[in-house]
């Protein structure tokens, strides 16, 4: 595991990463990054930059270096546990035809 | 090829996309970096010929459509050289390469706005060529790149449409007007068609922009795609396009149109267009005259993190 941004700062405005919940019931998707000096100002940014068509009704910001991450391998050994368990989808199970509602 | 490699091909063959901390090969990262810095240049030199007029729009419903235009360059501006980022470049660094002219933004920008038309030229021929260009970008196959192009594209339209909104009225008004829109379209078609680049037999590192999925169509299909869906929207106006060797191929079913004037292009491209000076000290001087604000508000955000830990 690592952070997933090497720390970066431009003319010493930390990075954020942006995260858009685009209308109520559905989660915050990440919208991209941006530079600024504190996490106020990183939010009055974002809005400005994101939200601009009323695409957002909750945004979060967050360092980009407090992001921790996986390696970026999709065929990773982190996610081998999950590879050999077929049994864990109901695909996996026969049901016979004649039986309804399951 | 090591495995590495292999694997990233493969991605790219496959229509996969590449992410910011995979493997990639330098020539990759670095043809990114100078595309993607090239173009979030362009967007923020871009607001200027048309800011030139947002204090004399025509009206107040022209005025707020262009000041919401330039804002969206700025945006896309951002979310480029965010792109950019990714990939380990530094904002400060790029834009320091701006301003000392060692990276480059499109020619377009280096012809003047003299007229009001010239505003709904832009709009029209400018940011439609920038679709051209920027749709199949959507499905680059750096991921950061074509997401930023996805949010770039859906805002575009609207730029397009209130440039060809603004000259039609032009076009169907007064015969001062008409000569208004008919000038605009005769100084801003041929720099429109430069906007694809040099054509394919002078363009060196097309195929390997290819081979790694970042390029899509050449220049020249580009260009062709664009003359096709711009003449008859320029006829519909009731504006000529200024080529005499510009004739529908009835065969083909496209336009075949007359020689670009590269020697002109070219010349833009090293310095010597019409604003490039003033556009490039507009920009040093924005950037200059803007430092106190960043000083102000790092200061502002040390003091409250310094209080954050003294309580
Ligand atoms: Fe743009
Ligand atoms: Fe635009």
């Amino acid at each position: 595991m690592s952070t997933s941004q090497p720390p970066k700062t431009s003319s010493g405005s930390p990075l954020w990463e942006v995260f858009v919940r685009s209308k109520r019931g559905l989660s915050h998707t990440h919208a991209g990054s941006l530079h600024a000096p504190d996490a106020h100002m990183a939010l009055r940014n974002a809005r400005d930059l994101f939200t601009r068509r009323q695409e957002g009704v909750s945004i979060w910001v967050v360092r980009a270096t407090d992001v921790v991450a996986s390696s970026p391998d999709e065929k990773d050994p982190f996610f081998d546990p999950a590879g050999d368990k077929v049994y864990r989808h109901p695909t996996f199970y026969d049901v016979p035809d004649e039986v309804q509602h399951i | 090829m090591d495995a590495l490699e292999q694997q990233f091909q493969d991605t790219v063959d496959g229509d996969g996309r590449i992410e910011p901390r995979d493997w990639m090969p330098e020539g990759y990262r670095a043809t990114l970096i100078r595309q993607i810095a090239q173009h979030a240049h362009s967007e923020i030199i871009g607001m200027q010929p048309e800011g030139n007029w947002i204090t004399r729009a025509p009206s107040l419903r022209r005025k707020a459509i262009l000041v919401a235009k330039v804002q969206d360059e700025a945006g896309h501006g951002l979310y480029l050289y965010g792109a950019a980022e990714t990939l380990g470049a530094d904002r400060d660094e790029l834009l320091d390469l701006l301003h000392a002219g060692k990276q480059k933004y499109s020619t377009i920008f280096n012809y003047p706005t003299v007229s009001w038309a010239d505003v709904a030229a832009i709009g029209w021929l400018v940011d439609g060529a920038a679709i051209m260009n920027q749709v199949p970008l959507t499905r680059c196959s750096y991921g950061p790149y074509a997401r930023a192009m996805i949010r770039v594209c859906k805002e575009e339209s609207f730029h397009q449409r209130q440039g060809f909104e603004a000259l039609t009225v032009l076009a169907n008004g007064s015969p001062a007007q008409r000569r208004m829109a008919q000038d605009a379209l005769n100084r801003w078609w041929w720099p429109s068609l430069m906007m694809f680049g040099p054509s394919d037999d002078n363009s060196p590192n097309s195929a390997r922009s290819m081979a790694w999925g970042i390029k899509r169509f050449s220049n020249d299909e580009l260009r062709q795609r664009f003359v096709d869906a711009t003449v008859p929207q320029a006829e519909w106006l009731g504006l000529t396009v200024p080529d005499p060797d510009l004739r529908y191929d009835e065969e083909t079913g496209h336009y075949v149109f007359g020689e670009i004037d590269w020697t002109e292009f070219f010349e833009v491209m090293k310095g010597n267009g019409p604003c490039n000076r003033q556009r490039l000290a507009t920009r040093v001087a924005a950037h200059e005259e803007g430092a106190w604000v960043r000083e102000a508000a790092a200061a502002y955000a040390a003091k409250h993190s310094a209080r954050e830990v003294a309580a």
